[in-house]
């Protein structure tokens, strides 16, 4: 990987120095509330490098990724702004990399976005101009090459200079082609990759050895995605309702034999057992630690997980 | 070809409410063979509307006539002598190009659609219509193995498929086939992977509706 | 094909006195049609106002027929057609009984009770069962009244 750092990233930073890297999410508000984004801020400045701002997440309206990246930035975070490509052309898109750039944030992380019919304004019209494949490869040229993606020129030191994340999912199907996927996105340019929630451990490893022996993680930084199960509730429903989530049985055993007040707390230790297996695999560069409307448990999650203290680079 | 449907009965009733004389006019084309709008239909709407009207003892009218197609001018001249005895309303069976020729050439008769017009799409089985086709104007499905991702994929990508693919559906609906997975499953069959996971296609929407609206003209074809 | 049934004529309520239910029968020749023809050489009684349509397989049965049925005075319509699995065409009763059954939504688009259209299954042996039939669909449409908007 080039040494020479392409952005004032501090997650690249971290990932450069061949630090077990800590990303962290925050969804702002369906508000316009600053308040709750810096209460969300406050437990995980020191916890995490870099903090995924969610871009209108589930096709529920909520505070611009950019305008809450902004505030959790004003408090202390790096903010890893998140990009759908369901709700802007490359208009929108472009203009909005510029202007992020522009104002302080060093890492985009682009994806399709969720289908607005998941949402809260299902009559939505959808946009989908560039899918995040397409915006990727645009981000790189408008980043390294300074071209829009029109081919107009912006001068030098005037270039978004943005670390590129992208998002992976080795269980969804069609599975032989996951990691292919993963490839095109590590092809059109991404710098880093952090995965959908992970609990089958079996696909995972395989997906890995795959991404390994294709030269993906000498290319790219893979971060493995993790959410702590707050119950045997919530395992079984994301067993049942959630696309793109496998859930083995052996978690919902687990939970199953121990007491329903103990189990938010064996949650967190499966999730740790996980995290320690992380920092051992080939290929992976650190975790992205998604505990959604549950920022709170951040401190005591890193702590167990022996994740803290975050280098100061 | 253009997949249709009836519009739901009390939107249609909603047109004729308190009219007496309404013509109702189907289409030959498309929406016959998707029996949409056919003469078939058109018996069945018009024998509707007189039995509501009956219902409430109310002096309806309701006259049927059907086009070999409604989007063609010399077909739509056809109806100038039914014209001729002026009706409240026309109702057009046809997809709603039908309605926009037919108000056209009979600029003095209120034409309402008494169709959805649904999607560019082909019979899966009788009964079972699905979308194929949005018309971008510039087809690519060969790079695709011969299946549209524009049309087919909810989110119209170009490189899925999207994190929300299961068991061969797409997240939006399990009625809904994921067209990446039998994309991904014919280039795979055709051994063509390598080369298929290298493609770097950016769609430009002018030829689609985004570039405003189409017309095509050809030289060799006007009198 | 008729029989008499002169008893049930009192039931009719005040405002529809004189009216008699019309029905419309769209009978199946293999199996409906010569259930009938049994009924009326066992002399088993039902109402006169049931007038039978011959159809070769209720398959044939379309929607604008009874349509066209009910825009002419009938009141009430059924389709009758052998036992599900015994059509003589493989499946024109289960085609029959899915048009019957969107018949019934075209109507309640028209305020008309989706009651005064039924589908049937009966086998060619069946004469009582026919006459059951045509009593108590007559029956039924003799409570529901006169169709919408009929001038008696």
């Amino acid at each position: 990987m080039n040494k020479a750092l392409k952005t004032k990233s501090n997650l690249e930073k971290v990932l450069a120095s061949g630090n077990f890297a800590v990303t962290g999410e925050l969804g702002p508000p369906r508000s316009a509330n600053r308040e709750e984004v810096v209460e969300k801020a406050k437990h995980l400045v020191g916890n995490v490098d870099s903090v995924n701002v969610t871009d209108n997440q589930t096709a529920v309206v909520r505070m611009s990724s950019l305008a809450a990246s902004l505030i959790a930035q004003q408090n202390g975070l790096e903010a890893n702004m998140q990009m759908v490509c369901r709700d802007r052309n490359r208009i929108a898109m472009q203009s909005d990399i510029l202007g992020a750039s522009a104002l302080g944030i060093n890492n985009l992380l682009i994806l399709s976005g969720d289908h607005q019919t998941f949402g809260d304004h299902p009559e939505a019209k959808n946009v989908y101009d560039l899918d995040s494949i397409n915006l990727i490869r645009a981000l790189k040229v408008m980043r390294d090459e300074g071209k829009l993606l029109s081919g107009q020129e912006m001068p030098e030191d005037g270039r978004p200079k943005l670390f590129i994340g992208a998002a992976y999912n080795p269980f969804a199907d069609p599975e032989d082609y996951r990691v292919i996927r993963a490839a095109k996105k590590v092809d059109a340019g991404v710098d880093f990759m952090q995965s959908q929630c992970i609990y089958d451990m079996e696909r995972f490893r395989k997906f890995m050895k795959r991404a390994v022996e294709m030269g993906l993680t000498e290319r790219t930084h893979f971060l493995a995605g993790v959410t702590p199960l707050k119950s045997l509730g919530m395992a079984r429903y994301m067993k049942n309702n959630v696309p793109g989530i496998t859930m083995p049985d052996s978690y919902i055993e687990r939970l199953k034999g121990v007491a329903k007040e103990k189990q938010e707390e064996e949650g967190i230790k499966m999730a740790c057992e996980q995290i320690q297996e992380f920092r051992e695999m080939k290929g992976i560069s650190g975790v992205h630690l998604m505990l959604v409307e549950w920022e709170h448990m951040v401190p005591t999650m890193v702590k167990e997980a022996k994740l803290v203290p975050r280098p100061a680079l | 070809m253009i997949i249709a449907e009836r519009k739901p009965l009390d939107e249609i009733k909603s047109f004729v409410k308190g009219l007496r004389r309404v013509l109702v006019v189907g289409c030959r084309g498309c929406v016959t063979v998707c029996n949409a709008g056919g003469t078939k239909e058109v018996e069945l709407l018009a024998s509707l509307l007189r039995l509501d009207a009956s219902k409430d003892d109310l002096p309806l009218t309701v006259d049927e006539f059907t086009l070999e197609r409604q989007c063609d001018p010399e077909y739509v001249d056809e109806l100038s002598d039914l014209m001729d005895k002026r009706y409240d309303a026309v109702l057009s069976m046809a997809c709603s190009i039908g309605p926009q020729f037919l108000s056209r050439r009979y600029p003095e008769e209120r034409v309402f659609p008494a169709l959805n017009t649904c999607f560019l799409g082909g019979a899966l089985a009788h009964g079972i219509w699905a979308e194929h086709c949005q018309a971008c104007g510039n087809c690519v499905i060969h790079l695709f193995g011969g299946l549209c991702p524009i049309s087919r994929c909810s989110k119209s990508l170009l490189n899925g498929p999207c994190g929300g693919s299961a068991g061969g559906k797409c997240e939006v609906s399990k009625e809904i086939d994921c067209v990446w997975h039998l994309i991904v499953e014919k280039i795979t069959r055709e051994g063509r992977m390598e080369e298929f996971s290298r493609m770097d296609l950016v769609k430009d929407w002018r030829s689609s509706r985004d570039g405003g609206p189409r017309k095509i003209v050809r030289q060799e074809l006007l009198k | 094909m008729t029989a008499v049934t002169a008893e049930k004529t009192e039931t009719a309520t005040i405002e529809t006195k004189g009216w008699e239910p019309k029905i419309i029968a769209f009978c199946c020749q293999y199996c409906a049609y010569s259930a009938a023809d049994m009924a009326g050489s066992m002399r088993l009684q039902y109402p006169t106002d049931v007038e039978i349509v011959l159809i070769p397989c209720t398959g044939r049965f379309d929607v604008i027929l009874a349509l066209r049925a009910f825009e002419k005075g009938a009141d009430g319509v059924y389709v009758a057609g052998c036992l599900e699995g015994n059509c003589h065409f493989l499946d024109g009763n289960i085609r029959a009984k899915k048009r019957v059954n969107f018949l019934k939504g075209e109507l309640a688009g028209v305020g008309f009770e989706p009651e005064r259209v039924e589908m049937f299954n009966l086998s060619a042996s069946q004469g009582p069962r026919f006459a059951e039939i045509a009593n108590g669909f007559t029956e039924k449409i003799r409570e529901l009244g006169p169709r919408p908007g009929k001038k008696i």
